[in-house]
């Protein structure tokens, strides 16, 4: 069954703070969706990574987040993407233990562990796109 | 009034300070410095840092927390992470990262008696 989205809001990444905003939102929209606190940590704790990496590694970007309904439950999705240089080695990112200046090299692969669907496209050209998403469970 | 803003508390030998804030870059860097400082100007035997409320703590608050921890050890003084809420814990464990080395207490209460060397009930 195709998603139905139900909202969609972009926020920028350029800032620290941003970092804040957009976990905010995220937040928000969960509480109100009934997620419950171990979903929404585990979200919002993915949001925190994913825009930390698209501010250090990306040189900023952007978030949309989107509330999607696929007939029989409502979910989160959020989509991070940058303009940075991509990341070189993607299979290494994801299996983790990579390490890069400002974070723990637990980034990626610790955030696929959070979410329910996560899907990443990078390259030198075209820069970063990881999209996330989360449902809510009965 | 501190740079970070966060409270440094002194009670009995130990000092107590509890995170209420998001830890950006700025802030931690000053926290950690003003703590540290603290801990020297009071000869403080133990530090509960209480992060009960926070609700979500990701990999690098998770670093800034232990990374102080360390800090705070290497000036001969112990550290008990306190108050850690079950959503926050079960989420680093399934990032991988369990802050491992850091002694950690369910509250202050307890955080207390740790250093304090008696028995938890």
């Amino acid at each position: 069954m195709q998603n139905s989205v139900l909202s969609h809001t972009e926020m920028k990444i350029a800032r620290e703070e941003d970092i804040f905003l957009v976990r905010r939102k995220a937040r928000d929209l969960a509480k109100e969706r009934g997620f419950d606190t171990f979903a929404i940590a585990a979200l919002t704790t993915a949001c925190s990574e994913l825009a930390r990496n698209a501010f250090v590694h990306g040189g900023g970007g952007e978030a949309v987040i989107e509330e999607l309904d696929d007939g029989e439950r409502v979910g989160i999705r959020v989509v991070f993407r940058d303009q940075g240089p991509g990341i070189a080695d993607i299979e290494r990112a994801l299996a983790g233990g990579y390490s890069t200046a400002r974070s723990l090299g637990l980034g990626l692969s610790g955030t696929r562990r959070l979410v329910d669907e996560f899907s990443l496209d990078s390259s030198p050209e075209r820069g970063t796109r990881i999209t996330i998403v989360k449902w809510t469970r009965f | 009034m501190s740079k970070s803003a966060i409270p440094i508390l002194r009670v009995g030998k130990n000092l107590l300070t509890t995170i209420h804030v998001d830890l950006h870059d700025r802030i931690a860097d000053a926290f950690q410095a003003e703590l540290l400082l603290a801990i020297e100007k009071t000869g403080a035997a133990g530090l509960i840092i209480d992060i009960s409320g926070l609700e979500e703590v990701d990999t690098y608050v998770a670093r800034v927390l232990a990374d102080t921890a360390r800090m705070a050890k290497l000036m001969g003084t112990r550290s008990v992470l306190v108050g850690m809420r079950p959503e926050v814990a079960a989420t680093l464990v399934r990032m991988g990262y369990a802050m491992s080395g850091v002694e950690t207490a369910l509250d202050v209460d307890q955080g207390l008696s740790l250093l304090a060397g008696e028995a938890l009930s």
